[in-house]
This record gives C-alpha cells, sequence and structure tokens, in this order.
C-alpha cells in the first residue's frame, strides 16, 4: 500500500495513463465585476500647497487602464518650476506650521487620514485596480487597508519619538522628496507619507507616470483631513518630474522606492549634497524549499510570492530554490496549482492574476521569457485563456533554469518563476546569496533550528520563515547590497525620517 | 529509541509530509472571497443541494419522523427543478424505515451510521455485526468511525484493519471512514488519518471528517487538508475517493465555499455527490432558501420551507 | 658613550600582518620642525585591494564571535593601548607630546571602551519584536554589513581613526581605514597594538598614503559594502559618486563641520546602527 506523494509518479505507473486532475468548465463562475465608484474625474491637475493646480506648463498627459487600454483620465504634468513651487510650499508649511505643532497634534492628522481612506477605501480600490491592473481583491483585502493600517500605526508615533530612539535628541529632517513606483500606489505612497509627517516632515511626492490617480484622490483625503495646506504636494508626471523631485535643492532627505538602475541614478545625483537618502530597489529572492517542508503551505507560498499583483513586486520570490529529492514533487504541484489561477479583468472579484502594468512592463517579460528559453530553460505556462484587449501574461513557470541564465540573474518583475535545484544546507545559501540583490528571501522547513540558520545566512532584509510576501506596517522592510538602504515600517523604518543628535 | 508510537508518526509523516496551520488557514480563507453571482450562484446551490447527507440522528428518531425526511429528501421544494438530495442519513434501527419511505431503486440513497456510532467505543464484533444488521435492512452506504485511540497512540495497524474489517462487511455499499477530527488535534495528525484511511479504501469510498457529536466540526481548513490527501492519494494510485464533510455547514454560502475548494483542489470530477457530500440537516432548508431567492429575486422567510431534522 | 638607537621601519598592518606598499613606495614622515623620523608606507590602490581581500576572509568568522567575546576583545584592545600611551602620544605628536596630545590618546582609549561596551547591548536596543496584526511571530535584528571603508580626518589622527573604526568593528563588521595623510604614524603605531590584542588578523587593516590616490578605489570598490569617512566637501561628493555603483552606504563627514571629536555626542549607539542591516523575521505561528 505504498502511497508516498513524494515519490515521482511516473516511476511506479507504466502502463495506465498517468491520473489527472480536470480544472474545466463545469462550474464557470459568472463575471462578478466590482460595481463601486471609483468616482474618478476626467481630469486631474497637481495637488501643491493644499489646492489642486494645473502645471504651469499647462500641459498633460493621459493615464489609462492597462486592463483594456481605455484612458481614465488627463493628468496635469509637472515639469521643474512646478516641483518648485510644491517644495516651495512644503518649506513654508515646514517653517510656519508643521513643525511647530505638537507631536500628538500632527498625530491627530494622520489618524484622521486613516480614517478617511477606511471610509472610502472601496472607492480606491476599484480606483486602484483600474490604473494599475491589479486584481480587485488585492487591492481591496490588500493595498487599501494596509495603507489605512501604515497612517494608523504612525500617526502614534507622532508624539512618541523620543520613545523611538533612546539617548539622542529627534527632530525632523525638513521637506521630503519621494518618488514612488507604480506597483502599490496607493500603498508605496502611504509606506512614505505616514512615517514622514510622523516624524514631523513635509513632502512633496511624485506618484509614477502610469499610476497617478490614487495618490491624487488621497490629496482629496487630504482635504477632507484639513491637512494644512503644503503638508503634502502631489506632483504627477514621469523621469523627468522625478529627477526634479529628488534634485531639488529644498529636499533634505530624498525616498525612492523602483528600479536598482533608477536608484543607483538618484544616489549619484545626491552624492555630496549632504541630502538623506533611502532606496528601496530591485530583488531577485530566493525561496528555499527543503524536502521536509509543509509541502502544500510552501506551494502556496511560492505561487503567492511571485505570482501576487501579477509579480510586480520587488520582494517577489523569483528564484525558488527547491531540494533536489522533492523537486519533481514540488514542481508537479505547483503546476497543478498554476491550472486552478485565474487570470483576467482585474476588476473581476474572482481574479487572482491581473493585468501587467504597462505595455513596456509587458515587452519587458516577454523579452526575459524569450531569453529563458533561448538559453535552455524549460517553459511551463499556465494554459488559462487571456482577455483580447489589455496587457496580460500567463503565470509562468522555467524549470531546469542553472545560476548563470538571465531568467536566474534578472528581475523581471512579472509572473514568471524560475525552479533551481540544490543538495544541501550550504549550496541552497551559497546559491540564495549569489545575487547582487538582497531584499528578501524564504525558507521553508520543519525544523526549526535550520529556520534561524538560514534566518541568520540569507543576507537579505526580510525572511519569511514558512510563509510569504507578508507585510505589516510595524514590521521593517527594506534591502542588503544593492536592493537598497533604509527602512520603512517600524522604528526602523521611522528613523530614516528624523534627524538625531 | 523513540517508542513505537512515536517511530510510526515519524514514518509516517516522513512519507506524507506536514501541514503548516497557519498557511492552511490563509489558503481556505481565500476561498471564501470567490464570488459566486447569477448562473455560477444557483448552480452550486442545486448541486450543493445534490450532494446533501440529509441526516437525523437522535434518540428520539422514530419511523414517523424518518419517513418525513425521507419525503423532504426525494422532494426538497414544491419547486419541481430542485434536484433530490444524496442520501437520507440515520441510525441502523431506522434503515428500513427509511429503505421503505424511499422505495427500492430510489434517486436518495439509505446511508447508516454503523459501529457504535459515535464513540466507536464496542467490541469490533459488536461493530461488524451493526454493519451485517444495516446491509441487509437496505443500507447503500455506511459511515463508520476510526478507533481515535489507536491511531493517536501510533498502531495505525489496527486503526486500518478494522477498515478493511468494516469494509469486508458493506459488501457492495458504499463505506464513509469518518477520522472525527476534533479528537485528532492538529491539521497533521488529519493528514496521517487521512492518508491511513485512503490507503485502504475503495473507489467509491468516502473520508468523512465528523460525527457531529463533538465540539469542532468540518471546518474549511479540515475540509481542504482531507481533499488535498485525497487529491495526493488519486495522483499517485488513480483510486479516486470521496469527501464528507459534516456538521456545522448550516448556511448556503458555507457550503459554496466548500464546494469552491473541491473546485480548485480536486477539480470538476469531484463536483459530483459520487465524491462529494455534505453531512448536513439544517443546511439544506438554507440552500431551498437561497435557490428560491434566487429565482424569485426576493429573500425569503424560514417558514416557507418544511422543517429539517434536528441533530446538527 | 651614546648609543645608536634603531630606528623603527613603519610598516601596515594588514590581515594581521606587517607590510610595506605592494609598490614599494614610502612618503618621509618629518616632525612639525622638518627632521625626518622615517619613511612611511605610500600605499595603493591595489593595497587597498589586498586589504579588502584581507577583510573579507577574516570577516565571517569575526561576525560569528559571541557578542561577549567581541566585547573583551575590544575591551582587551584597551588594555593593550593603556600601558603604551605615551607611545601613541609620541606618535601623535613626533617630537614632544603635549597634554593636548594625551588627552587625545585617552580620549581614543575610553571610546574603545565605550563601544566595546555596546557589544552585547545594541542589539537590545536596535532591534525589537514587531506586533503585527497575524498569527506571526515576527522580529527584527540587526546584521553587520560586512567589509566597511574608513577615511579618517586629518586631526586629530589618532582620536578620529579610532572614532571610525570601533563603532564599526563593535558589530562584526571588519574595517580597511586610510589614516590622517598629515600624521599617519598613530595607525602604524596602533596596528602594533592590535596585533597584540586578541583581534583576529584582518578585521581591522590599516594603510597609510594619499588620500587622492585611493579615494576613486575606496568608492568604486563594489565588495566595499559602506564609508565611513571624514573628508572635504569634494572628497565626499567623489566619494559617494562611485558609491552609487554598488548602492554602498556612506556616511560621510565633512572636515569643515566643526567636529568636536571629544564630545560625548560623538559617540552613540547611532554610529553603529549606521553600519548595520536590519534583518526582518517572520514565522507562523500555530501548531
Amino acid at each position: 500500500m505504498a502511497t508516498a506523494p513524494r515519490v515521482s509518479r511516473n516511476s511506479r505507473r507504466q502502463g495506465r495513463p498517468a491520473p489527472e486532475l480536470i480544472f474545466g468548465d463545469l462550474w464557470p463562475y459568472d463575471p462578478a465585476p466590482e460595481s463601486a465608484d471609483p468616482k474618478l474625474k476626467t481630469r486631474y491637475d497637481l495637488f501643491i500647497d493644499g489646492a489642486f493646480v494645473p502645471a504651469k506648463s499647462g500641459r498633460t498627459f493621459e493615464t489609462i487602464n492597462p486592463g483594456n487600454e481605455k484612458k481614465l483620465a488627463d493628468v496635469a504634468l509637472a515639469d521643474a518650476a512646478d516641483v518648485d513651487r510644491a517644495f516651495q510650499a512644503a518649506r513654508r508649511a515646514q517653517e510656519s506650521v508643521w513643525s511647530k505643532l505638537p507631536g500628538r497634534e500632527r498625530g491627530k492628522y494622520l489618524y484622521r487620514i486613516a480614517r478617511l481612506l477606511q471610509d472610502r477605501a472601496r472607492e480606491f480600490a476599484v480606483a486602484e485596480t483600474l490604473n494599475g491592473g491589479k486584481p480587485i481583491k488585492e487591492a481591496r483585502d490588500f493595498d487599501v487597508p494596509m495603507a489605512a493600517a501604515h497612517f494608523f500605526y504612525h500617526a502614534g508615533w507622532a508624539d512618541k519619538l523620543a520613545f523611538a530612539f533612546p539617548g539622542a535628541s529627534v527632530s525632523p529632517v525638513g521637506v521630503v522628496g519621494q518618488v514612488i513606483p507604480w506597483n502599490f500606489p496607493l500603498l508605496m505612497l502611504a509606506w512614505k507619507i505616514a512615517p514622514a509627517l510622523a516624524a514631523g516632515n513635509c513632502v512633496v511626492l511624485k506618484p509614477a507616470e502610469t499610476t497617478p490617480l490614487t495618490a491624487l484622490k488621497f490629496a482629496e483625503i487630504l482635504q477632507e483631513a484639513e491637512l494644512p495646506a503644503g503638508v503634502v504636494n502631489i506632483v504627477a508626471g514621469a523621469g523627468e518630474t522625478g529627477a526634479a523631485v529628488v534634485s531639488h535643492p529644498l529636499a533634505a532627505k530624498v525616498a525612492f522606492t523602483g528600479s536598482t538602475e533608477v536608484g543607483k541614478i538618484i544616489q549619484r545625483q545626491l552624492a555630496g549634497s549632504g541630502k538623506k537618502l533611502t532606496l528601496e530597489l530591485g530583488g531577485k529572492a530566493a525561496n528555499v524549499v527543503f524536502d521536509d517542508a509543509p509541502l502544500e503551505q510552501a506551494v502556496e507560498g511560492v505561487v503567492n510570492g511571485i505570482f501576487f499583483n501579477q509579480g510586480h513586486v520587488c520582494c517577489a520570490g523569483s528564484r525558488l530554490l527547491v531540494q533536489e529529492t522533492i523537486a519533481d514533487a514540488l514542481v508537479a504541484k505547483l503546476k497543478l496549482r498554476l491550472r486552478s489561477l485565474r487570470v483576467g479583468d482585474p476588476l473581476d472579484k474572482n481574479t487572482d492574476v491581473g493585468a501587467i502594468n504597462s505595455k513596456a512592463q509587458l515587452e519587458k517579460i516577454r523579452e526575459l521569457v524569450a531569453s529563458g528559453v533561448k538559453e535552455g530553460a524549460e517553459l511551463y505556462e499556465s494554459p488559462c485563456r487571456l482577455p483580447a484587449k489589455g496587457f496580460y501574461f500567463r503565470p509562468t513557470l522555467f524549470t531546469q533554469v542553472s545560476m548563470s541564465h538571465r531568467i536566474a540573474r534578472e528581475e523581471i518583475f512579472g509572473p514568471v518563476l524560475s525552479v533551481l535545484t540544490f543538495r544541501t544546507v550550504e549550496e541552497a545559501v551559497e546559491k540564495a546569496n549569489n545575487t547582487a540583490y538582497g531584499l528578501s528571501a524564504g525558507v521553508w522547513t520543519e525544523k526549526g533550528s535550520r529556520i534561524l540558520k538560514l534566518a541568520g545566512e540569507l543576507k537579505a532584509g526580510v525572511v519569511w520563515a514558512n510563509t510569504f510576501n507578508k507585510f505589516d506596517p510595524t514590521s521593517p522592510f527594506g534591502g542588503y547590497k544593492e536592493s537598497g538602504f533604509g527602512r520603512e515600517g517600524g522604528r526602523q523604518g521611522l528613523a530614516d525620517y528624523v534627524n538625531l543628535s | 529509541m523513540p517508542s513505537a508510537a512515536q517511530g510510526a508518526f515519524r514514518r509516517l509523516f516522513d512519507e506524507i509530509g506536514s501541514v503548516d496551520a497557519v498557511g492552511l488557514e490563509e489558503r481556505v480563507a481565500k476561498y471564501g472571497t470567490r464570488s459566486l453571482k447569477k448562473a455560477a450562484k444557483l448552480w452550486g446551490l442545486n448541486r450543493a443541494v445534490t450532494m446533501v447527507d440529509l441526516t437525523t440522528l437522535e434518540g428520539k428518531d422514530t419511523p414517523g419522523k424518518v419517513a418525513s425526511l425521507c419525503a423532504k429528501a426525494l422532494h426538497p421544494h414544491d419547486e419541481a427543478s430542485v434536484p433530490p438530495v444524496a442520501a437520507v442519513c440515520v441510525y441502523p434501527s431506522m434503515v428500513r424505515h427509511a429503505r421503505r419511505a424511499l422505495g427500492e431503486r430510489a434517486p436518495v440513497k439509505v446511508a447508516s451510521v454503523a459501529t457504535a456510532f459515535p464513540s466507536g467505543q464496542a467490541p469490533l464484533k459488536t461493530r461488524l455485526g451493526e454493519v451485517q444488521a444495516a446491509v441487509d435492512d437496505g443500507a447503500d452506504e455506511i459511515d463508520m468511525v476510526i478507533n481515535r485511540g489507536a491511531f493517536l497512540a501510533g498502531e495505525f495497524a489496527p486503526v486500518q484493519d478494522e477498515i478493511v474489517a468494516v469494509r469486508e462487511a458493506c459488501g457492495r455499499c458504499a463505506l464513509k471512514v469518518i477520522l472525527e477530527v476534533s479528537e485528532l488535534e492538529t491539521y497533521d495528525n488529519i493528514r496521517a488519518a487521512s492518508f491511513l484511511a485512503l490507503r485502504v479504501l475503495r473507489t467509491g469510498d468516502f473520508i468523512k471528517t465528523s460525527t457531529g457529536k463533538t465540539g469542532l466540526n468540518a471546518t474549511l481548513a479540515n475540509n481542504q487538508v482531507m481533499i488535498e490527501a485525497i487529491r495526493d492519494f488519486y495522483l499517485e494510485t488513480g483510486r479516486a475517493i470521496g469527501m464528507k464533510p459534516a456538521g456545522g455547514i448550516r448556511s448556503a454560502k458555507q457550503a459554496l465555499t466548500f464546494l469552491v475548494a473541491v473546485k480548485e483542489t480536486l477539480g470538476d470530477a469531484w463536483l459530483t455527490n459520487a465524491r462529494y457530500r455534505f453531512g448536513a440537516s439544517s443546511l439544506l432548508n438554507d440552500l431551498l432558501r437561497q435557490i428560491a431567492k434566487e429565482k424569485s429575486g426576493a429573500y425569503q422567510p424560514p417558514y416557507y420551507f418544511s422543517e429539517a431534522a434536528e441533530s446538527y | 658613550m651614546n648609543r645608536l638607537p634603531i630606528n623603527k621601519t613603519p610598516k601596515v598592518y594588514v590581515g594581521g600582518a606587517f607590510i610595506r606598499s605592494e609598490s614599494g613606495r614610502v612618503f618621509p614622515l618629518k616632525t612639525a620642525d622638518g627632521r625626518f623620523v622615517a619613511h612611511v608606507p605610500q600605499c595603493t590602490r591595489k593595497d587597498l585591494r589586498n586589504a579588502v581581500e584581507a577583510a573579507a576572509k577574516a570577516g565571517p568568522g569575526w561576525a560569528r564571535r559571541t557578542p561577549y567575546n567581541r566585547a573583551q576583545i575590544l575591551y582587551r584592545l584597551a588594555e593593550m593601548i593603556e600601558p603604551r600611551a605615551a607611545e601613541l602620544a609620541e606618535a601623535i605628536a613626533l617630537g614632544g607630546a603635549t597634554d593636548e596630545v594625551r588627552r587625545e590618546v585617552a580620549a581614543a582609549i575610553d571610546r574603545i571602551v565605550y563601544y566595546a561596551g555596546w557589544a552585547d547591548k545594541y542589539e537590545q536596543v536596535l532591534g525589537n519584536v514587531n506586533p503585527v496584526a497575524a498569527p506571526y511571530f515576527n522580529f527584527s535584528v540587526t546584521e553587520p554589513m560586512g567589509i566597511v571603508g574608513a577615511i579618517a580626518p586629518a586631526a586629530p589622527s589618532l582620536l578620529g581613526l579610532v572614532s571610525l573604526i570601533a563603532p564599526v568593528i563593535v558589530s562584526g563588521n571588519t574595517v580597511v581605514a586610510l589614516a590622517s595623510e598629515v600624521s599617519p604614524y598613530p595607525a602604524v603605531v596602533l596596528g602594533e597594538m592590535l596585533a597584540t590584542s586578541d583581534l583576529p588578523g584582518g578585521v581591522v587593516n590599516l594603510l597609510t598614503g594619499f588620500r587622492a590616490e585611493m579615494l576613486s578605489t575606496f568608492s568604486t570598490h563594489a565588495h566595499l559594502r559602506g564609508l565611513s569617512a571624514v573628508v572635504s566637501p569634494e572628497e565626499r561628493k567623489q566619494l559617494e559618486l562611485g558609491a552609487a555603483e554598488s548602492v554602498k552606504r556612506c556616511h560621510i563627514q565633512t572636515e569643515d563641520a566643526g567636529f568636536d571629536w571629544y564630545s560625548a555626542s560623538t559617540e552613540s549607539v547611532y554610529a553603529i546602527r549606521d553600519f548595520l542591516e536590519v534583518k526582518t523575521v517572520w514565522h507562523p505561528i500555530g501548531a
């Protein structure tokens, strides 16, 4: 009665066809589009000094829904002059209002913001999904509540900063320039703005060019909260606008989340300026699965690790390192699981994997996947149907990957998993650490001492043991090596928004 | 030196692997976010009706009560399009009454909880006699409970031997093996017990969560552990075993979520009452209520539906 | 009759050994009034590269030492310096130690003792358990970054150098330091004291030479994970520009900042934190 599931199925069952599961159309889920109104305007201006204002140049750019390529709104395009206006407003606010406010009162504004965001959560979730392409269930269950939680958490720090940094006297940095990416537009905004305000700073923030809408809607919340004018300013635009933000002379600190490539440019731009800088950059996380792991949960963790938000996650577990003895079993389970992932309309409540954020990103993913095939890795794609319009990519898995393949070294930032194998603990650690990145890592094993050993040896800012892609406002996030420096969240994240003396 | 029990568990877990509780519970929580609308919802509700083992397991059961239960099982609702349920589930002494009420070749099967239900604490000979009597009285399916004491002591051979003995006594009747998950304490143990049972069952047999007579019964997480075991076992051996969560599933919404778990774990082939059942009583009325609501568009009061049996 | 003294040939302490520059180059060390003292190694980029290799070799073992052990080793270093304080003072002053210089040596010793005391405590101040809103045990701990480059201020040559090195190594980092260009001799003597402490070879590597020749390598050597320096604004910019290529952590002060090296405010657990990585670990809580 041998039924060990870990042994390769094929080895035992000769002659008969292997049993298959049918993931078919017996019970199709009807479309279940989220019906809440995102309350989008057709045109969004910049938010400077407490008011919505057009760009001085009068220029705008279109922002679209990557799920169907339709235009959502025109957005004012900020140039250096607008950015300067925003910084001047921020400095005035910093000097005249915000720095004079007791921490307790600052905190109350943050609490207000948190509450208002919760009130309008569904509206923001829909807007986020429309503009970014992420599945509505993620925007609804993760992005928006987590953004509110960040404001709620940091609100409480505003009047307790002395307890965060024992032995030091704490003062705000000043005006902070922040540039955020398109993968978690509202959440990254919260990660940036909440600690900055709690610590007594004022902000000029630039959302990503493809996803400006929730940031500009967030400005409406700031008005509802009656946040003093100029404390937070939001300027939309692309790379040039971002460059103006990070290089503005009034920016006492710059915080950037995005690619390692751009991070290095910013670090160069700021060289010698004496400004504080934090960078949260790319990653190529290893998810290490040992043969004694709880396999079913490891499969879920691996799936969540790479297909969450279409793999547009800097800490995505894009390299699966699996112990040789269970590699076949784990890959078989993964392939099975991929078949029940629902790819499609981001607004559908049953969609697991939504739209790729932009055409450019889709092309980058395609190019890297093609390189994987060319370099000899074995491709498996989910057999799902993709919508005709919009930017979509099938959940994809590569086996037979070697460490030298591009798909094992470069950040793909898409729903593409590279599977590598290892034999010993040492080999696992060596392969996991053999990268210029060091943002996150995962380890799956039932042996406690092994978890702690790997937690110590994996060179990554976040180690998820028997889980993956978990976030919390209290939990510092950020990388080692070329994944950037500084932390976001928790007491350690707060440290990057204060001067200590 | 490990004790025999430790050794047995260790060897078994080495073969079948372990379960992480938090990861499991997060996984099943996602099933609850599936949004079922219109046709999908109606299909699911109707399919759930066909999977109900309409149950009465009370000391105060009477032939009359069983007869009315059987009538309800055959025609759950005035509406003709509502299908009959899968089975009625009764004590052995009620099998012949159920058989009589349903008639031969009925679309509804007669299931009986034999083997000194719910404790299983009677000599094997007595329990086998009970099974034999139920079979002789016309039962189509036998629900048995495993020997939890032996299982927790790591004495797996007696656990499996008893299942085999009951299976033999069942003849052509389908066997449903109740693990009584609330007494197994951990998800690891539920997975282990599932495999012990699966390995001695035939295609068409079931494993089942609970008697419904203890504190915690069918949860989505327990269900998930068991259907994953069924899936692993099927892919390994080709033997398709069915699943029956029992106890605690009272609302249509819950039942649909269980079916989502089945669809996404075991696939289409298990979305049939030949392979999936709900052991429940009050569930049926809520399913009917929701079906009526879907069809009429109006929410329904409970008194539109004939009273279901008591018990779980 | 006067005995002719044996002059010391200054060598730098790299990888636990005393070496001359691979280039064979030296530069003359003179007293304030212009008297020749000795030839000091004029280290090169290759010497820096070798020092980084030595630091890389020593790093893992040093980081694995218990904090208690690192504390004792740093304290032992202070013990090794204290009885030779006069020698260090002379190395700073070159031809007549003043009270000012003696004060510098004392402050340097005290600084080492100060950081020795942090070795098994900073984690308790900087790390913590995070109360996440889910059934996970989550904690943040700190880890050393790896190899850190240090560029000491021109003056105070000893106290400046020690103030940069001590907070870096106490956590398990290793360091490759460039001594004051105008006053390199204390670094040479300090090396001899390091060698007699229990500090494993390669944990602290001291180079002497010209900043202008070494700066670009300090900034671009990708294996250096952090830079701690007190330099001119222009040099700072150069260092930070090169650092960007490998996203290096820079904590660089400018020499014109009017820094009071003696002030207690220059000693801080946050100086240790500057060269630590925060690692956050999650694990589910369940049976």
